[in-house]
């Protein structure tokens, strides 16, 4: 009670050292206008408006994206995480995939696929395939090795053994791997929108930037940021409910 | 017996051979085959090998290092260390403080939710178009990661080593650099190696927009006017940046921390992969429910 206290007087401190800054000319007027204007274009923006479907812009990319790059990530990681031998042949291509980064492309999907939602899925199929990829990898080498060799001297026959022992086992990474490419393909839909001008959030927000309509500008911002934060909290709670058994989320309740 | 020791040697080094070519067969095929199929297909946008590399030669070795590298460079560095700096002081405060902690969690999960790209109009807005807008997206990014490593690693410290230091009246500066932050280290070079990648992507995205130079602006513009092997240049050198920036970075963290790794009993920061079932399983619980090591691993 005390905590939540706290945050919203937090949250109160600063939105009203905002406004007071704007209102005594501290920071100028002409680039920030006050909070009150920005959440009062905020809420005419969400009555009415295609805020909704610009969200619904975004957000399409990003499901797609993700749904995608899950599709692609998980056999492959498993089928890595599972034989050394493909595992040290693909280990360089990875290592060298993973840390270029993905925004570098941005030029290269505008050329092959267009501005439109297809551009914008490449990219996110792209950049978040490598952080699944990679928990899933982690996830399946780090089955218990004693459960492992449980289930076999059991005679657990392999498709028995993949969904009982595996799969449980790498479950939380893989939950982890998808929250990471959540937060991820976010930013590049967001990106995509704001440079090339693919239909958007990015790309409201830049017209607004070129409209001189501040409060606007600020308010679809602050949208974003709702946006992913809306979709953090989704995530950990769809992991919560989903691996409750699991110990991490167990020892989380426990605390 | 020097027989044997010879062919169990030579045993080895075959198979620390075959090892090597098994790991550099694919990337081979791949690079073999991409260069086969490009010089025959004649395809517009994936020009053949020679092309890039006869590109790759002409114009950055050493043409535009001046003119778009060390730019780009420059504001990288500038912004991560601005991140490193606010995001390990900051981080030293509100983990010392719970209060603090509590009021600014809302706002800090709101701001490190927020795409920073986002918030590129508004740094264009606030600084212009130089260098300086383009420095602000980047810490605007990069800092949540050090910031909330921070906060976990100030968290952790020992609680019997602090209250022991009080016990001694150890001022609170030295309490800071010599308990604090050594204890707090490992957490905060976790969160320094997720934010580096950010930052190279918000220092290609700010320059994507509103610029004249700098590596971004460069693979940008020659997109626009369809110089495509000179496109493909620009990706592949960030491509490199990207994989030679990492590497220097767990160099760096493999050597300030090796007293660290060397009390866990780890080999380095890549370490944590071959752990026991049971220690890894304890690092996942560790992350797992808010992950902020793995958070943006862009």
């Amino acid at each position: 009670m005390r905590d939540l206290g706290l945050k919203v007087s937090g949250v109160l401190v600063v939105l009203l050292a905002l406004e007071l800054c704007s209102r005594t000319g501290l920071l100028s007027r002409d680039w920030f206008p006050p909070v009150t204007e920005t959440y009062a274009e905020l809420f005419k923006l969400a009555a009415g408006h295609p805020l909704w479907t610009e969200i619904g812009r975004t957000l399409s990319g990003w499901a797609l994206g993700i749904a995608l790059a899950t599709v692609l990530a998980v056999p492959c990681g498993i089928l890595l995480g599972s034989n050394q031998t493909a595992y040290r042949m693909t280990r360089v291509v990875i290592e060298f995939c993973r840390p270029v980064p993905s925004v570098a492309l941005i030029p290269l999907a505008v050329l092959v696929y267009g501005v439109g939602l297809e551009m914008k899925v490449f990219l996110i199929v792209f950049v978040t395939f490598w952080p699944i990829l990679l928990q899933v990898i982690y996830g399946v080498q780090d089955v218990d090795p004693v459960v492992r060799d449980t289930a076999r001297a059991y005679g657990l026959p392999p498709l028995a053994r993949f969904f009982r022992v595996t799969l449980p086992s790498a479950a939380p990474y893989i939950a982890t791997g998808l929250r990471i490419a959540s937060a991820i393909a976010l930013v590049l839909a967001v990106t995509a929108e704001l440079v090339v001008g693919a239909p958007g959030l990015g790309q409201s927000i830049v017209v607004a930037q070129s409209n001189a309509n501040l409060p606007r500008m600020y308010a679809l911002i602050i949208v974003t940021g709702l946006v992913g934060w809306v979709l953090n909290l989704a995530f950990q709670a769809i992991e919560r409910r989903l691996l409750r058994w699991h110990p991490s989320q167990r020892q989380e309740v426990a605390q | 017996m020097s027989r044997t020791t010879n062919g169990a040697a030579s045993r080895g080094l075959n198979r620390r051979a075959l090892g090597l070519l098994l790991e550099l067969a694919l990337p081979v095929a791949v690079l073999v085959g991409y260069g086969v199929w490009a010089s025959r297909a004649q395809s517009f946008y994936f020009p053949p090998l020679d092309e890039i590399g006869r590109y790759f030669n002409e114009l950055w070795l050493f043409d535009r290092v001046g003119s778009d590298l060390v730019p780009s460079l420059v504001r990288m560095g500038a912004g991560y260390l601005a991140s490193v700096v606010v995001g390990v002081s900051l981080g030293l405060l509100l983990g010392m403080s719970r209060v603090l902690r509590t009021a600014a969690e809302p706002v800090v999960e709101f701001l490190r939710a927020l795409p920073a790209p986002a918030l590129i109009p508004f740094s264009l807005l606030l600084f212009g178009s130089g260098d300086s807008s383009k420095i602000f997206v980047i810490v605007l990014g990069a800092v949540w990661p050090i910031l909330l490593n921070s906060i976990d690693g100030v968290r952790g410290v020992d609680a019997q080593q602090l209250d022991m230091a009080r016990a001694y009246r150890i001022p609170l500066a030295a309490r800071v650099t010599r308990i604090i932050l050594p204890a707090a280290a490992p957490r905060i070079f976790a969160g320094m190696r997720t934010s580096l990648a950010i930052a190279i992507i918000l220092m290609v995205v700010s320059e994507m927009v509103a610029s004249s130079d700098g590596l971004g602006y460069f693979v940008l513009e020659q997109q626009r006017s369809f110089a495509i092997p000179e496109m493909w240049t620009g990706i592949i050198l960030l491509g490199v940046l990207g994989y030679v920036l990492n590497w220097l970075f767990l160099r760096l963290e493999r050597r300030v921390l090796a007293w660290h790794f060397g009390l866990k009993g780890l080999a380095g920061p890549a370490a944590p992969r071959k752990q026991s079932g049971r220690a890894a399983r304890r690092s996942a619980r560790a992350s797992s429910p808010s992950a902020p090591s793995s958070d943006g691993e862009v």
